[in-house]
């Protein structure tokens, strides 16, 4: 217990800690580093919580696979980010007014009366031969197939909008086409002429 | 487990499918076997959800679908308004380059999600419903990739929506936390039984009526709603003004009064609030528009606002009256905007107010097609218009809340005055240009059939209100 | 003192056995480079490195020892924490995954339930390191290198991953443990046979996300000097190398334990099966690993690179399509209960 309180608590602070870094840097390629820092972070939380499946998994989608594109966009974009914090001090009041009604409102729901120890029995452990994927398995292909099959479509579409709206030919973009380069024959580029030696004139 | 109860949407996913792959097959001046494969299919799919309606209430698939008779009314309106979309849309497209199989793939799509959403049995399925929905629409409002104003719509789509949907969800898991459940009919045991879980329903209760009114355009949530109708083409905007919303009332059937039906007495409040204020923003600005796209707008945010007044009577009469308004409104609406579309022509938007003028004398037959719209819309007998709002009113007056249809009555007859604008636009004036109309035949068909339903519902409108009253008892 | 020996033991045992796989992984690494040289030097009538040692058997060292004496040089205006940070980045994921990778069916540091995707998720990680240095180098040629390499790892790592789903339909675990035992009986048994085009796919895209040749056009020397570690010098350099060679004996014994049946003997069923009983297991899965190793140096020597639009045609055209069609196949194949293998 002491050793698992332990891995927690450094977890959670270099969560927070990343969390925070990523709003605050000014670099975006440094923003989107940190976000991978808190990605992983708390893939490490969810070790912890016996979700091994869905650690694992957060790993490979978001730090494998969404934010190496992320952090490819960033570094291709020359974002200068300093127009995108005028006004930031304007702002400031009513952000922290907002930001404070919400944490009254979040304490005040999500508080320990309403989801602490006392409301909410803490889960039961489970033993070394537990496995969690299994679980998830059977529950997502049983109970949950709907939603899961719905949420299958929702990928669909979003893959055929994607391509909808950007594979189209554009006029004025120049492109090469490496089938025809490949293809070209000594015919289509040189033309043999043959002509008489000519005199040297003088 | 039976899947029989989800033929519908099943015929639809695999039709969709099968359209995509065919699409990709097909050469350009072929392309209408997609369109003409997209509307067989949702012909088919209305009639096989139609032959659903006497089918007995029926919860499959571990409690995430339910097959009953109001889904399948619902249904088939959706499908039968989607048909009269693409009927609309088809040369609009064609003449604007964009006539490409994927708006109706991505249309199927969101008819496909709003069937979701209609037969929703788990909070779960009703935000996954609501996903596939909307993601389409933010895709199809992008589709003219070459229009700058198109682009900016969907941007301001896709964020607010993703900002609505982020509200909804972040009420539904309160929800979940609260009642341990997902399942609709399980919250609202929950709910039933006393406990001290107050302050946490009515927090999520928020939420949820934040996300709803976000999607429904209801004031003072109805930011996007203008913009978007005026930046998306046309043929977008008239099918995000039309089935969606019949969705919208499911939505809010299933989430307020199955779900949270033992908090009536909170959401009501809520829905009064954004009843009137709609009522009243939305009649009044509209009035200032000069853009048609834009009227029409604002103009759905006051029927929304009607529709909203039905639902907060929280009676059977005030759900089937909201139904009744939810279906007819759809039909009102491609018709006011499918008017534009005939209008216009390649490289020419008609959406100015201005581009009525004199359509009785360019065409008298399309005039009178749209006399009888805007007055349905205004509330005028014998249109359909006016029986929707007479059920509301009624609705609400039965449930003791005489002030509200005072409200309602006064701002719709300043709402009147914008729509018999036009009236007066079209009989009155002068065509500013001399044109000729070129109308497709099947652009004058839907045209011809959307004004006359409009008409013979508002003179027999008991079928159809007989009907909503009965898949409701 | 005995209390303290119970808190320290196991610590103690879990350390002693990461240093006992990684001081041979580490060997490996070093001779692989060996062999690499050699083997290409005798496929281009070479003969390679002969001059430290007895046949040149020390030159690795030799390379080591410079490596580590030269300088690291940092450049001007280059993010030098990044900058120092990305070899390391680069080689931990590909030490890390060796925790789960068992090498006989109880010769295994950690058997975890979802040990192949654990190795998945690890080394998709692996293409930070080369981004970041890209990126911190603030040099063209190495942010070109960098780029090239995250659009490559991220179109080959949906092939590999859909590669693995077939295997695991095929195995019914996503252990590495009950993979390789689910392929017991026969060399036909093993699933080389029933996932064929699946086997094709993962190696070749093992060989893509390695940057190896004919795939390494995030180096490619000829265009981009050296691509992303264009900058490193030394032992940061070194690293990099450690890594890449490390990643390649990682998917070699991939494909050896997923598609070869790992330890199992390759002569189990046959009538002289009783001949090689008393061969360890750990023997046939190394005998099997270098042959892909073999393959890995042998691709290098024979084909040319391939331009940056066909590796991504190749990736996201041909690869992934065959890979989802053989899913298919494979879920078929399962459901359908198809001898041998799945009876």
């Amino acid at each position: 217990m002491g050793f698992e309180r332990f891995v927690f608590y450094v977890f959670a602070v270099i969560l927070v800690y990343a969390a925070a870094r990523v709003i605050t840097v000014r670099n975006p390629v440094h923003a989107v580093l940190h976000l991978v820092l808190a990605f992983f972070t708390c893939a490490g939380l969810w070790l912890l919580l016996e979700a091994e499946f869905l650690a694992i998994t957060l790993v490979l989608v978001y730090v494998g696979a969404v934010m190496v594109l992320f952090l490819f966009v960033v570094m291709m974009l020359d974002i200068n980010v300093s127009p995108l914090r005028e006004g930031f001090v304007k702002y400031l009041p009513m952000g922290f007014v907002v930001a404070l009604l919400i944490f009254a409102e979040m304490f005040m729901v999500l508080g320990v009366k309403n989801f602490g120890a006392q409301a909410v029995a803490i889960p039961e452990r489970h033993g070394a031969d537990y496995s969690n994927t299994r679980e998830i398995g059977n529950v997502l292909y049983t109970d949950y197939v709907y939603p899961f099959e719905i949420a299958s479509v929702i990928l669909l579409v979003a893959i055929i909008a994607a391509i909808a709206l950007t594979m189209r030919r554009r006029p004025d973009t120049r492109s090469q086409d490496p089938v025809a380069q490949v293809a070209v024959r000594r015919e289509d580029r040189v033309r043999l002429v043959k002509m008489k030696t000519e005199e040297k004139s003088g | 487990m039976t899947f029989a109860p989800l033929a519908t949407e099943i015929f639809l996913l695999s039709m969709a499918c099968i359209i995509l792959i065919v699409d990709v097959f097909l050469r350009d001046e072929r392309r209408v076997l997609s369109y003409a494969l997209a509307q067989l299919t949702l012909l088919a799919g209305a009639l096989i959800s139609w032959s659903m309606l006497g089918n007995e209430t029926q919860v499959v698939l571990h409690g995430t679908f339910v097959s009953d008779p109001m889904a399948a009314l619902l249904k088939t309106s959706i499908l039968l308004v989607t048909v009269g979309v693409f009927m609309y849309s088809r040369s609009y497209l064609v003449e604007r380059d964009i006539f490409r199989g994927e708006f109706y793939v991505l249309g199927l799509f969101a008819v496909l999600g709003m069937l979701v959403l209609v037969s929703a049995h788990s909070l779960l399925t009703i935000y996954l419903g609501l996903e596939l929905l909307s993601l389409s629409l933010y895709a199809l409002v992008a589709f003219q990739r070459d229009s700058a104003a198109a682009s900016e719509a969907a941007m301001k789509y896709f964020v607010l929506g993703a900002l609505a949907s982020g509200m909804l969800l972040y009420g539904i898991s309160m929800l979940y936390g609260a009642t341990g459940s997902l399942d609709i009919g399980e919250v609202a045991e929950a709910i039933a039984l006393p406990g001290e879980q107050g302050i946490i329903l009515v927090f999520a209760l928020c939420f949820i009526v934040v996300g709803l009114a976000f999607k429904f355009g209801a004031v003072p949530f109805h930011m996007w709603v203008p913009d978007v109708y005026h930046g998306a083409p046309t043929p977008v905007t008239l099918f995000i003004g039309s089935a969606p919303k019949i969705a919208a009332f499911a939505m809010a059937m299933r989430l307020l009064t199955e779900a949270l039906g033992g908090l009536y007495g909170s959401w009501q409040d809520m829905l009064t609030i954004l009843a009137v204020l709609s009522l009243v923003i939305g009649n009044v600005i509209a009035i200032a528009q000069t853009n048609i796209k834009r009227m029409l707008a604002y103009s759905t945010i006051a029927h929304v606002g009607f529709l909203l007044l039905g639902l907060l009577a929280g009676t059977t009469e005030g759900f089937s009256a909201s139904m009744f308004y939810a279906i007819t409104y759809a039909l009102m609406a491609i018709g006011g905007f499918g008017m534009v579309i005939l209008l216009s022509r390649a490289g020419f938007e008609a959406d100015r107010l201005d581009d009525f003028k004199g359509l009785n004398d360019r065409s008298p037959w399309f005039a009178f097609m749209m006399l009888i719209l805007m007055l349905s819309m205004a509330g005028v007998p014998p249109t359909v218009g006016f029986y929707a709002k007479l059920a509301v009113l009624q609705a609400v007056i039965h449930v003791d809340m005489v002030w509200l249809a005072v409200v309602a009555v006064f701002f719709s007859i300043i709402g009147a005055f914008y729509y018999i604008r036009i009236v007066k636009l079209m009989y009155f004036d002068a065509p500013e240009g001399d044109a000729p109309l070129a109308v497709s035949p099947d652009m004058q068909i839907a045209m011809s059939l959307n004004g006359l339903a409009v008409l013979t519902l508002g003179i027999f409108p008991g079928g159809l209100m007989a009907v909503c009253n009965a898949v409701l008892s | 003192m005995a209390e303290f020996w119970e808190f320290i033991r196991e610590p103690f045992f879990i350390t002693l056995w990461i240093v006992a796989i990684l001081v041979p992984l580490l060997l490996g690494v070093a001779y692989l480079t060996y062999a690499e040289r050699k083997i290409i030097g005798y496929m281009q009538v070479r003969i390679g490195p002969n001059r430290v040692g007895p046949r040149g058997w020390l030159q690795p060292i030799a390379d080591a020892l410079k490596l580590l004496m030269k300088e690291i040089i940092v450049p001007q205006n280059s993010n030098r924490f990044l900058f120092l940070i990305a070899p390391m980045i680069s080689i931990a994921p590909a030490l890390a995954a060796w925790a789960v990778m068992p090498f006989t069916d109880r010769l295994v540091l950690a058997n975890i339930d979802a040990s192949l995707l654990y190795i998945l998720a690890l080394t998709s990680m692996g293409v930070y390191g080369v981004i970041i240095a890209g990126w911190a180098s603030n040099s063209k040629y190495a942010f070109l290198g960098a780029m090239r390499s995250a659009a490559q790892i991220v179109a080959y790592e949906i092939a590999m991953g859909f590669a693995l789903v077939g295997v695991l339909i095929a195995g019914g675990s996503l252990n590495l443990v009950d993979i390789v035992q689910a392929q017991q009986g026969s060399l036909v048994h093993w699933f080389w046979l029933p996932l064929f085009p699946l086997f094709l796919v993962y190696f070749i895209s093992g060989v893509a996300e390695t940057n190896r040749a004919p795939f390494d056009v995030a180096e490619g020397e000829s265009e981009i000097v050296a691509g992303f570690h264009v900058e490193y010098s030394g032992m940061a350099f070194a690293v990099f190398f450690l890594a890449e060679y490390a990643n390649m004996i990682l998917i070699a014994a991939l494909a050896a334990l997923m598609f070869l049946g790992g330890w199992l003997s390759p002569f189990e069923g046959t009538w002289f099966e009783s001949w090689f009983a008393w061969v360890p297991g750990i023997f046939w899965l190394l005998v099997k690993t270098s042959l892909f190793l073999f393959c890995f140096l042998w691709f290098r020597a024979t084909f040319p690179r391939y331009r940056y639009d066909q590796i991504m045609r190749l990736g996201w055209k041909v690869f992934i399509p065959i890979t989802i069609v053989w899913i298919v196949v494979a879920g078929g194949l399962v459901v359908g209960e198809v001898g041998p293998w799945f009876n």
